[in-house]
This record gives C-alpha cells, sequence and structure tokens, in this order.
C-alpha cells in the first residue's frame, strides 16, 4: 500500500501530462509555465532549507565518529575519520559526497541459528548509491547542451566519452543504462528485504518512481519513441534566454511527459528527504572538528546565570556555621 | 546564522550552478539551424520531398540510418522501399548525400546546432563542397 500511492501518483502525472499535451492542447502551460515555477520553487525552497538550517545552533562537537582520536603522541590518531583540523573536515566532507565513505561500511545484519547475531559486509547498497548519483549528475551534466547555445567543450568531451562504445544510432549512452540498472536495484531493495520494507514511508517509493519515471521517458525519447529535438532545444533555449515560445510544430508529448516529471521532481525536492543534497554539508557528525578538548566551545543559547559561590554562601552564614560546628574556610 | 559565512558561501556556488544555463548564454547571438535544399538533384525534384515525410526524417532519421546499415550490410538488402512505395537504393553516400549534397549547409547545421558529431564520416566520403 505504501508503495502502491507513491506509484498511481506518478502514472497521474503521466497522464496529467499526456492529457494536458495532447486533449487541451496545454503546450504553453507544461513546457513555460510549470518548469519556470518549478526552478524557482527548487532555488528557493532549497536556500531557505539549508538557511533554517544554519539558525539552528549546534551548542558542541559531535564526535560520533569511527576512528582514534587525537591523543598521547605515541597512538596514532586517524585523522580523516576524527579530524581536529579543518583540512581534516574537508578532506572527510569530500571524500564523503564523492565517494559515500560512510555509506561504505554499511553491514548486513543476520539472526542465525544459536541465537547468535552475525554482521557481514554489504556493499551492494554503496556500489548502487554511488552509480546512481554520479550517472544522475553525469546525465544532467550532459544535458548542458539543451541549454548552451555553444555546447562547452567538457560537455561535449564528456558526451563523447559516454557514447564510446558506439551502439546503434543514437549511440547508447552507458550511463543511461547504470542509471536505470541502479534505480532499479535501489526500489527492488526495499521491496525484498523485510527490514528495510518495514521502514519505507510512501516518501521514499515517491522519489524512486519518479526518478525511474524520468529515466524511462528519457530513454525512451532518446531510443525509441523519437522526437524533434532540435525543436526541444529551440523551446530549452527559448526558456534560458527568458523569451519563451513554443516552436511550431514542436516536440512531442513524450518530451512534456519527461519535462513534467522532471518539473515534479524539482519542485518537491525542497519538502522532501532530498534535501539531503544540502543537509551532508551541514551534518554535525560530518562537519565539525572533533576538537573539545582544545578549543572551548560556549554554548550559543547560555544566558546570563546568576551565580551565588561558595564564598558568598560562607560569608552569608559564618557566624552560624561557627555556632553550629561546621567547619568554614576563613576565620 | 551561525557560521554564516561558510554557508552564504555555500549557497551562492549553490546558485550559480542552478543558474549557470541561464548566465552563460548571456550575449551569445541565438543561432537556429538554418537548413538549405537548393541543391542540384533536389532543385529539379518536381515534388520535393525526402525519402519518407519530413517529420518522420528529423526525428528518426538516425534509427532510419542505423536500419539501412543494418538491411546492407547484415542482411545484404540494397533496396529500401519506402512508406509511399517509392524504391531508393540503401546508400549514405549515394542516396541521403546525393541529394542533400550540401552537407555543410544541411547535415551540419543541425549537428552544430545540438553539438552531436557523427562519426560515419570518420569512413565515409562526404561531398566535395564549393566553400563560399
Ligand atoms: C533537422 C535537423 C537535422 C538534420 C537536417 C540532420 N540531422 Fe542528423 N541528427 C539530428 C539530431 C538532433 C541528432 C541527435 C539526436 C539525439 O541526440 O537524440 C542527429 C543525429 C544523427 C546521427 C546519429 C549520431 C549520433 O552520434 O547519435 C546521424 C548518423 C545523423 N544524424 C546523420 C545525418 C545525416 C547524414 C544528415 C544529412 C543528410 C542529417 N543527419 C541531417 C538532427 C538533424
Ligand atoms: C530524393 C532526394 C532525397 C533523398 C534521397 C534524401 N533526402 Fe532528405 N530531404 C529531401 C528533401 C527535398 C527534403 C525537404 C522535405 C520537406 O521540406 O518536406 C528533405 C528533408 C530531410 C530532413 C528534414 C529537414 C527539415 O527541414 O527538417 C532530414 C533530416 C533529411 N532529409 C535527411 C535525409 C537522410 C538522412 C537521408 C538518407 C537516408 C535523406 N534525407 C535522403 C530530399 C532527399
Ligand atoms: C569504420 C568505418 C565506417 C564507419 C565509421 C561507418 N561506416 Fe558505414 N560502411 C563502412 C563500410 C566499409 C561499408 C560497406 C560499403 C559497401 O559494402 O558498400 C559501409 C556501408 C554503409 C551503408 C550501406 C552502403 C552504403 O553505400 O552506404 C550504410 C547505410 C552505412 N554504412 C551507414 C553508416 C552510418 C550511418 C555510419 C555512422 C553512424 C557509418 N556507416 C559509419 C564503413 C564505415
Ligand atoms: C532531473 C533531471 C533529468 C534527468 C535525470 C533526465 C534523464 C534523462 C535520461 C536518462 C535520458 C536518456 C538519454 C540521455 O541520457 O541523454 C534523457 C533524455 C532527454 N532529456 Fe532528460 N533528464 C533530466 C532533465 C531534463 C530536462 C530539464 C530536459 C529539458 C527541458 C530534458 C530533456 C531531455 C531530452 C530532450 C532527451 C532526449 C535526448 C535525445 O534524444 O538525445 N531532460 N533524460
Amino acid at each position: 500500500m505504501r508503495a502502491l500511492l507513491p506509484f498511481i501518483t506518478v502514472i497521474v502525472l503521466v497522464l496529467l501530462a499526456i492529457v494536458g499535451v495532447e486533449a487541451a492542447n496545454l503546450q504553453f502551460l507544461f513546457g513555460v509555465v510549470i518548469p519556470y515555477a518549478a526552478a524557482a520553487i527548487f532555488l528557493a525552497g532549497v536556500i531557505y532549507k539549508v538557511v533554517s538550517w544554519g539558525r539552528v545552533p549546534v551548542p558542541f562537537r559531535i564526535p560520533t565518529t569511527c576512528g582514534q582520536q587525537k591523543t598521547l603522541p605515541w597512538i596514532k590518531q586517524s585523522r580523516i575519520e576524527n579530524p581536529t583540523t579543518s583540512a581534516g573536515v574537508i578532506t572527510r566532507m569530500l571524500l564523503e559526497v564523492f565517494l559515500f565513505r560512510s555509506l561504505f561500511r554499511n553491514l548486513k545484519t543476520e539472526l542465525r541459528e544459536g541465537p547468535q547475531l552475525s554482521y557481514g559486509s554489504d556493499k551492494w547498497l554503496w556500489l548502487a548509491g554511488l552509480s546512481f548519483h554520479w550517472t544522475f549528475l553525469l546525465i544532467l551534466i550532459r544535458h548542458l547542451r539543451f541549454f548552451t547555445q555553444n555546447v562547452p567543450i567538457p560537455v561535449q568531451m564528456l558526451e563523447h566519452l559516454d557514447s564510446f562504445l558506439q551502439i546503434g544510432l543514437p549511440l547508447l549512452y552507458i550511463t543511461d543504462v547504470i542509471f536505470l540498472a541502479a534505480v532499479t536495484f535501489l526500489l527492488i531493495r526495499r521491496f525484498t528485504i523485510p527490514q528495510v520494507k518495514y521502514i519505507s514511508l510512501a516518501a521514499d517509493y515517491f522519489p524512486l518512481f519518479l526518478i525511474l519515471g524520468i529515466g524511462v521517458s528519457g530513454v525512451l525519447m532518446r531510443y525509441f519513441i523519437k522526437t524533434d529535438v532540435v525543436g526541444v532545444k529551440e523551446l530549452t533555449m527559448s526558456l534560458v534566454s527568458f523569451s519563451p515560445a513554443i516552436p511550431k510544430d514542436g516536440p512531442g508529448t513524450i518530451f512534456y511527459v519527461h519535462l513534467f516529471l522532471i518539473s515534479a521532481l524539482f519542485a518537491y525536492f525542497p519538502f522532501s528527504k532530498l534535501v539531503h543534497m544540502g543537509g551532508v554539508f551541514l551534518s554535525p557528525t560530518r562537519n565539525l572538528a572533533n576538537n573539545s578538548r582544545m578549543v572551548r566551545h560556549v554554548n550559543p543559547w547560555n544566558y546570563p546565570v546568576k551565580v551565588h559561590t561558595y564564598e558568598e554562601y560562607e560569608n552569608d552564614f559564618r557566624e552560624k556555621m561557627k555556632t553550629a560546628g561546621i567547619p568554614v574556610e576563613k576565620e | 546564522m551561525y557560521n554564516g559565512g561558510k554557508i552564504i558561501l555555500g549557497l551562492a556556488v549553490f546558485a550559480g550552478l542552478v543558474t549557470f544555463p541561464f548566465l552563460y548564454n548571456i550575449g551569445q547571438a541565438d543561432r537556429q539551424p538554418d537548413l538549405k535544399l537548393d541543391t542540384p538533384v533536389i532543385r529539379q525534384m518536381a515534388v520535393k520531398h525526402c525519402v519518407e515525410p519530413k517529420a518522420f526524417m528529423r526525428a528518426e532519421h538516425m534509427q532510419l540510418l542505423n536500419d539501412w546499415r543494418n538491411e546492407a550490410l547484415r542482411q545484404g538488402n540494397r533496396e529500401y522501399v519506402s512508406s509511399t512505395g517509392e524504391k531508393y537504393n540503401i546508400s549514405l553516400q549515394n542516396t541521403c548525400l546525393h541529394c542533400h549534397s550540401n552537407k555543410k549547409k544541411f547535415c551540419d547545421e543541425c549537428h552544430n546546432y545540438m553539438a552531436v558529431h557523427p562519426y560515419c564520416f570518420d569512413c565515409h566520403l562526404q561531398p566535395k563542397e564549393n566553400v563560399q
């Protein structure tokens, strides 16, 4: 049930785009208004989220790391895992963002006969997650050919590299294959592993179905249900130069399906778990140096506390204490 | 905001990346493909038409060329019957580029616009064109 509703939602989005374009001729709505709105929501929404996180004070260092911290000189510190310097923190963050280092430690847990709890290495999630994110990024960068008049050389080089197998025409992109395979794996994982299935919510399935829908519609458009790609570029170029116009015999319905799903993804992004794109940079266990023993961190929400020291207390009660036979520090 | 400087720097980078397509094209002339059909062969045609209808050709010509290549070289069939029943000799150089002998002003116009570089002409000959 928790997977069915998101699935139906994505199907409805696809149907909306098809009906909107084929029956109601709303090309301008689906090709211009919604994409602009989605881009604005995405940009403003992510900035809003990050700023709202930035306003939350972090009262102390959270060194939940899994390496040896800096201590006595003859004990080797784990400099990346448990850094005390900014350079260490930056290295840890870069490795986290580009290589998903902490996911690499992912384990599978099994209750064996005995009963005995056992842990085993499980790198598939890391591999699929990393492949998915990297191919998504590369596809997005390749798409810049639709958004730039003189396509930057690095984008063209990426395109050549990606299609160097020279399979079929238009040439097969390697990233397309890996992308679809990885998203499918991530989806099947939620269906088949009981523990993961148990904790999966509609908000976990929806982005997966949506992204799978985007990938499938893109692949369909490139290799199967072809559309006029030059018309697509005329439309996208008119969008980025703020003079939107739908080309005369513009691109086919499949393009509007692709675009509508992307608009949905971008508009949904800031309000969903997908903002972890910005969140990873603000996660305290990744971006704080473990230097609690070298630098004094004052809790930012401390207010001035009125203190009454023992000295003042003794001054107040010295005579009474003496009469009661309680030892005092000052006569 | 806590650590405001670093967060604002990060957000500025993010905003720059998101708006890159909008910023990159500022001041670059809009250059849409300008296709020329005035080749000697096409000029002599009574009804100017391609192998298949124009809309089909725009979207599917790469697929068609792939099918042609497979037909000719794998099946040994060098004759193509179009959807309108006309017969064509299956050949990139002798059919497509016989009519479209102005490759630079036709094929390349689109391909440069889209930054696609078909590798066919590593081997296949291109028509000799007078560079104006
Ligand atoms: C209306 C514009 C247009 C014209 C005219 C045109 N092409 Fe294309 N061609 C394209 C587009 C756009 C693509 C890329 C499609 C894609 O990336 O999905 C393409 C791709 C190709 C490809 C596949 C290349 C690859 O790397 O995927 C070949 C081969 C090709 N065209 C051959 C030709 C030939 C030969 C001619 C001239 C007879 C020609 N085209 C004329 C727009 C055009
Ligand atoms: C008999 C001559 C002839 C042959 C052979 C021919 N073409 Fe064409 N082609 C034309 C004409 C004429 C047009 C313009 C059709 C129109 O405007 O309706 C055209 C249009 C096109 C278009 C669409 C251009 C546009 O304005 O959108 C493409 C792409 C194309 N041809 C590619 C090819 C390819 C690839 C081949 C080989 C498979 C080929 N042509 C073979 C004559 C030919
Ligand atoms: C490695 C060199 C090479 C490349 C690259 C190449 N071809 Fe060919 N092609 C050949 C050879 C060799 C033949 C066989 C010629 C013959 O038997 O008539 C051929 C034949 C063909 C034929 C049928 C016969 C004819 O006269 O055209 C087609 C169609 C064709 N190629 C299309 C393509 C297309 C489209 C591309 C680009 C996507 C391409 N080829 C890239 C070498 C190449
Ligand atoms: C979330 C971002 C996006 C993803 C994940 C995505 C995914 C894909 C994939 C996997 C393909 C298959 C071919 C390829 O890899 O190039 C594709 C093709 C395509 N996409 Fe996207 N896409 C995205 C955004 C966009 C946007 C914003 C547009 C334009 C407004 C667009 C327009 C197209 C077009 C026109 C094709 C067909 C390309 C061709 O025929 O060569 N996509 N997309």
